[in-house]
């Protein structure tokens, strides 16, 4: 019987052994890369921004100024970072990550740009998991699908027309693959009446919209 | 246990015993991301970095670790590696590991790896599990980058697409468009044209090993008296 303990307290201390070698390994890398990664994650969310709205029109840091954001129309139950472009203080835009729920295989994350008055800057996918081939081109690199909501807004197309083409809406489908446009299509308008709804709030300084979303949370 | 020469270790890990058309180990990032050159190219250093880490490390500890436990601590380092590496991708490859996503994770699963672990490296010194670690894994990504570029020419028409993920900016030039306009084949780049590509990769590696042999059968039957042939 306590040859069997010994075992077994020899065989767990060199677990634990490695264990604290292999945490260390792990420890010591992720120390040296966090700073590069937070800074290639602010790098690649700068360069989206800029692709959206150009950085000359707006004159204070977007990353900054910024809200979270709790609302169904948003694709997802969690609070959602809305950086906001100003120039001269005025509001000129606002980004925001909008997901449609009900992508052919699973939510696909959009990054939406919005003007003051209510037209769209431009859409990007940020992630998808849909067909390759099919889905997949609603991705910039793949066409050009996804620049068709440059400049539209909630009446332009008028409201019903909200629809791929398919359905005889506006917005052209992708050939082989229906569903995946059309929880796009979807999700900007759901975004963009939203947008409407809670402009004076989604543009509000910091300090009073934390309130404002505590009153919604209520 | 009989010695291994390092060429004998090169020839299996490339040809002979390769991790993916031999072995058969690994399929789920094999067959997941071989979509392009670029990925397949990516996804394979990274499996050959671990597997070449783990490999090594394993050797070393070989004598330390005792056999009831050698799997948990085999997967432990490996996992740890896998962590290591996947945010040094991170860190210094960021697009290509946002498309890579999940299966730099999935590199922990790979088969291969433990299976190099348990039959390499726990019975073998440490140069030569490092050596058998970086052939396998080279072999590996040779066979990620022949069926990622069998199916990117098929599926898209190009090759080295994307390459500038990889190697910077200066490498947007190395994409090579084979068939201009070119409306792309569905399947080369859906799942099932994984599974074709890879049956064809091995119809191919056979029918070459089929020739080898038999050439090298008929020299002998020319050079000597016929004797008894196989083995």
């Amino acid at each position: 019987m306590n040859e069997v303990l010994r075992n077994m307290g020899v065989a767990a201390g060199l677990l634990m052994g490695f264990a604290i070698i292999g945490t260390g390994l792990v420890s010591v890398t992720y120390e040296g890369t966090r700073e590069r990664i937070v800074a290639n994650e602010k790098a690649a969310l700068v360069r989206s921004l800029q692709e959206l709205v150009p950085p000359d029109r707006y004159d204070n840091d977007p990353l900054r100024d910024r809200i979270q954001v709790t609302s169904g129309a948003l694709g997802v139950t969690g609070p959602i970072t809305v950086y906001r472009a100003r120039r001269a203080g005025q509001p000129l835009a606002l980004f925001t990550t909008v997901t449609a729920p009900d992508g052919y295989s699973g939510p696909i994350k959009l990054l939406v740009g919005v003007y003051s008055s209510g037209a769209l800057a431009g859409v990007r996918v940020i992630s998808h998991r849909e067909t390759p081939g099919l889905g997949d081109r609603i991705e910039l690199e793949k066409t050009d699908w996804i620049r068709q909501f440059d400049g539209r807004s909630i009446g332009s197309p008028y409201a019903p027309n909200w629809k791929v083409a398919k359905d005889g809406g506006y917005f052209d489908q992708l050939t082989g693959a229906t569903i995946t446009p059309r929880a796009i299509v979807r999700a900007i308008y759901q975004f963009l009446a939203y947008f409407r709804a809670n402009h004076a709030k989604l543009f509000a300084p910091a300090s009073e919209t934390r309130q404002a979303t505590a009153e919604n949370a209520q | 246990m009989s010695e291994v020469g390092y060429a004998r270790i090169a020839q299996d890990g490339f040809w002979k015993n390769n991790p993916a058309l031999v072995q058969l180990l690994g399929l789920c990032p094999l067959l997941a991301v071989s979509a392009t050159v670029v990925n397949g190219l990516g996804l394979g250093l990274a499996t050959a970095l671990v597997l070449a880490a783990s490999n090594l490390t394993v050797s070393l500890i070989r004598n330390l670790v005792r056999q009831e436990i050698r799997i948990p601590v085999f997967v432990l380092i490996i996992a740890s590696f896998v962590t290591a590496v996947e945010l040094a991708m991170n860190a210094y490859f960021h697009d290509l590991y946002k498309i890579l996503g999940i299966f730099i994770p999935l590199i922990v699963t790979n088969c291969a790896i433990i299976g190099r672990a348990e039959s390499f490296a726990s019975k073998h010194t440490a140069p030569k599990a490092l050596a058998d670690g970086l052939m396998m894994g080279l072999g590996f990504t040779l066979a990620l980058v022949a069926l990622g570029a069998m199916r990117e020419a098929i599926g898209q028409g190009t090759l080295f697409a994307q390459a500038h993920l990889m190697f910077g900016e200066d490498a947007r030039t190395m994409t090579i468009t084979l068939v201009e306009d070119y409306r792309g084949f569905l399947l080369a780049v859906l799942p099932p044209g994984a599974f074709i590509g890879l049956g064809l990769l091995i119809a191919l590696k056979n029918v070459l090993d089929d020739r080898l042999q038999r050439r090298r059968l008929r020299r002998h039957a020319v050079a000597s008296i016929p004797r008894q042939v196989g083995a």
